[in-house]
């Protein structure tokens, strides 16, 4: 059975069905609890924007409120992931890798390869990302590029609720390391989301708007300012573009795009983080190694500026890649459409 | 400002000049009223991201700052609204910032959690927890290399006291003797948890102690004896004597953020605070009580901030706002 559910709902639904199923499963975070210690409420917080709020009651001592220590937290999750344990440990924002960023970069991601095929670590690191929240430089940052470029790691970043608790799910459940990426702007997204448990394999893509005269490739919150921007374009220019979400970032579903280039022709990439070396470069180079025959114009790469994320919300907003910029980069490839 | 001579104090329970209790009510006041504002005017919806209040803890800012220079650096926190105010940043461009306008302290682009004005020694609010004892402990070094006699302040919480970034520091200030003070805003609270369930020793004093450094922990909600205290360790550090630790216990009235619900606390938390911990209310009593400062003095000077504040939440908002092409402006020097 389906409800609506919001994306933050569903990252709740997925922690507690896997708990249930597996007694391995734990959760680790600053005031993912809230109240440890104080005279008030327990679960008073439930996470900073209340995405683990009900679990404690649900699962008790499964659920450990930290230290204001990520080094220390996420390192003693990587730790008992290699120990038998399958953690997910919350970094809060993203940006605070800056931290603890030895313990993903040179701990978990290597123990793999660096031990011979013998060690498993099944950790999930969840973190939010993305701008849009007036929360400034350091609290705002599409860092998933940081993490695409480490042999080892994992990285999803779900568009929407029904695929954030699907891969969720796979992720705790995958026995390598998962950077788990929440974009903040999406928590009270909601679509239909079945109640049982369901993963959603990594490394698939999902074509989220078929269309047969441009690609547009995409993930979390940009995947839906691509699709206003393929509306605007089938009605406005009689444009049909194939929106993909690419769901995980590593490993990605190069296939998918691949096969939808080789049908339209043309290619736009979609990235909130800044445009050197990021997922729209990636995408955009693989493409026109793989697909050049196919191509029909240059690849186009929409992505945030070259810039730390600005306070003022004026200056936010141009930050962030709009569904005209999208539109404008899809013209760039269709010259016949803009003469007409 | 000359430090008062002993037997010019001996006739006087209060150890200050007017001129200084005047001074740092004032300074507390601004704080106070800057943070209590700020609190309607979010509450209205006009203020957009976080905003972490620091009203109940005026006295710790405003005691240390006030043996400080321009040529003395801070680095501060998240909580960094009354660091900026006592290290003299001004409070319209401050407000601007706030509201993301292009006349704000980081021309719109920092906001509460960036504010900064490296031209008053003030290192920026921080976002990222315990990130401003390493940079502090540049400052320190600089001042040492430069000779110029400055020292640096980091202030951090109670919660972000457990970073390791914060201990690493601690322990380098102490082996290179910088002239460095670490202020643990000890307020019971990071975010929604209790010092008592992060923090494995009863006491920052030891924890200080156990990296060979001297500390002192007082009541943060007395003006005088957080000005004593950081006066004498500032003295030290100043004159070669090496890095301290000077701990602040307070409470803040306001939730961790704007928006924050507070269960956490126990009922009627914030009305004791209020009415029992309030460092301006203490201080006001005591100086008023000595017949040193007259209620006429403090209604007067409530009266100026009060305006203070009111023309800079006008300014803040009639300011204009960044420019588009600010989005790109300052990411390098040169490029
Ligand atoms: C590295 C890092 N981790 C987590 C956070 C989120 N965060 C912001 S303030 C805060 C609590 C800080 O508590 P404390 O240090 O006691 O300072 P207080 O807020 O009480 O002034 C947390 C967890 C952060 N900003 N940076
Ligand atoms: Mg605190």
């Amino acid at each position: 059975m389906a409800r609506k559910l919001s994306f933050k709902m569903a990252i709740n639904e997925a922690l507690d069905l896997e708990m249930r199923r597996d007694p391995s499963v734990i959760l680790l975070g600053e005031d993912i609890v809230g109240g440890s210690g104080a005279p008030g409420e327990k679960d008073a917080w439930g996470g900073v924007l209340g995405v683990t709020k009900g679990l404690y009651a649900k699962h008790g001592n499964r659920l450990l409120d930290t230290p204001l220590s990520e080094s220390a937290y996420i390192g003693a999750a990587v730790g008992a992931a290699a120990c038998g344990m399958r953690p997910v440990a919350e970094l809060m924002f993203l940006d605070f890798m800056g931290v603890c960023f030895d313990q993903i970069l040179n701990q978990a991601a290597k123990f793999r390869y660096m031990f011979g095929g013998k060690a498993t670590t099944p950790v999930v690191i969840r973190a939010m990302v993305g701008a849009g929240f007036r929360a400034a430089a350091q609290h705002s940052q599409m860092l998933t590029p940081m993490f695409t470029h480490v042999p080892g790691l994992k990285v999803v970043c779900p568009s929407n609720a029904y695929d954030a608790k699907g891969l969720l799910i796979q992720s705790i459940r995958d026995d390598d390391p998962v950077i788990f990426c929440e974009h903040k702007n999406l928590y009270g997204h909601e679509v239909d989301v079945p109640t049982e448990a369901y993963a959603i394999p990594f490394g698939e893509a999902n074509v989220v708007r078929d269309g047969k005269d441009v690609t547009i490739v995409s993930y979390g919150l940009t995947v839906h300012r691509a699709m206003d921007a393929a509306a605007a374009l089938s009605r406005q220019h009689g444009i049909e573009a194939e929106v993909i979400d690419l769901r995980t970032l590593s490993p990605i579903d190069w296939d998918t795009v691949i096969e939808s280039v080789e049908n339209t022709g043309r290619l736009v990439v979609v990235d909130e983080a800044h445009p050197r070396c990021s997922i729209a470069t990636d995408v955009a180079a693989y493409v026109a190694q793989q697909a050049f025959g196919a191509l029909k114009a240059a690849p186009q790469m929409v992505t945030a500026p070259h810039t730390p994320v600005p306070f003022s919300p004026t200056l936010e907003d141009l930050y962030i890649p709009t569904a005209e910029a999208i539109a404008g980069a899809v013209l760039r490839t269709v010259p016949h459409a803009l003469a007409a | 400002m000359p430090e008062p001579t002993p037997s010019a104090l001996s006739n006087n329970p209060i150890p200050l000049p007017k001129d200084q209790l005047l001074e740092a009510y004032r300074t507390m006041r601004t704080i106070r009223d800057f943070e209590e504002r700020l609190h309607v005017e979010f509450a209205k919806g006009d203020i957009p991201g976080f905003v972490h209040l620091y009203a109940g803890e005026e006295a710790c800012a405003t005691g240390v700052m006030m043996h400080l220079t321009d040529i003395d650096r801070i680095a501060s926190t998240h909580r960094g609204h009354g660091h900026c105010i006592a290290k003299g940043v001004d409070v319209g461009e401050m407000m601007a910032e706030i509201y993301g306008k292009e006349t704000g302290s980081c021309r719109g682009k920092g906001g509460s959690m960036h504010i900064a004005d490296l031209s008053k020694g003030m290192m920026g609010a921080n976002g990222i927890l315990g990130a401003g004892a390493p940079l502090i402990c540049g400052a320190g070094l600089a001042a040492k290399f430069r000779g110029d006699g400055g020292v640096g302040i980091t202030f951090f919480g109670d919660g972000a006291a457990n970073q390791g970034t914060v201990l690493e520091s601690m322990n380098l200030a102490a082996i290179w003797n910088l002239p460095v003070i670490f202020v643990i805003e000890n307020n019971g609270y990071a975010e929604a948890t209790s010092v008592t369930y992060a923090t494995a020793v009863d006491s920052y004093v030891d924890r200080a102690t156990g990296f060979g450094l001297p500390a002192v922990s007082v009541d943060g909600t007395d003006f005088f004896a957080v000005h004593k205290a950081a006066g004498d360790l500032i003295a030290k550090a100043r004159g070669g004597g090496g890095p301290a630790v000077l701990e602040c216990k307070m409470s803040r009235f306001f939730g961790h953020f704007e928006g924050d619900s507070q269960t956490y606390k126990a009922k009627g938390e914030n009305e004791f605070n209020r009415a029992n911990r309030d460092c301006l209310k203490i201080f006001a009593d005591r100086v008023t009580a000595a017949g040193v400062v007259s209620e006429a003095e403090i209604a007067l000077l409530d009266r100026e901030v009060a305006s203070l504040i009111d023309d800079a939440v006008t300014s803040a908002k009639a300011a204009p706002l960044p420019a588009a092409r600010d989005l790109l402006s300052d990411v390098y020097v040169s490029y």
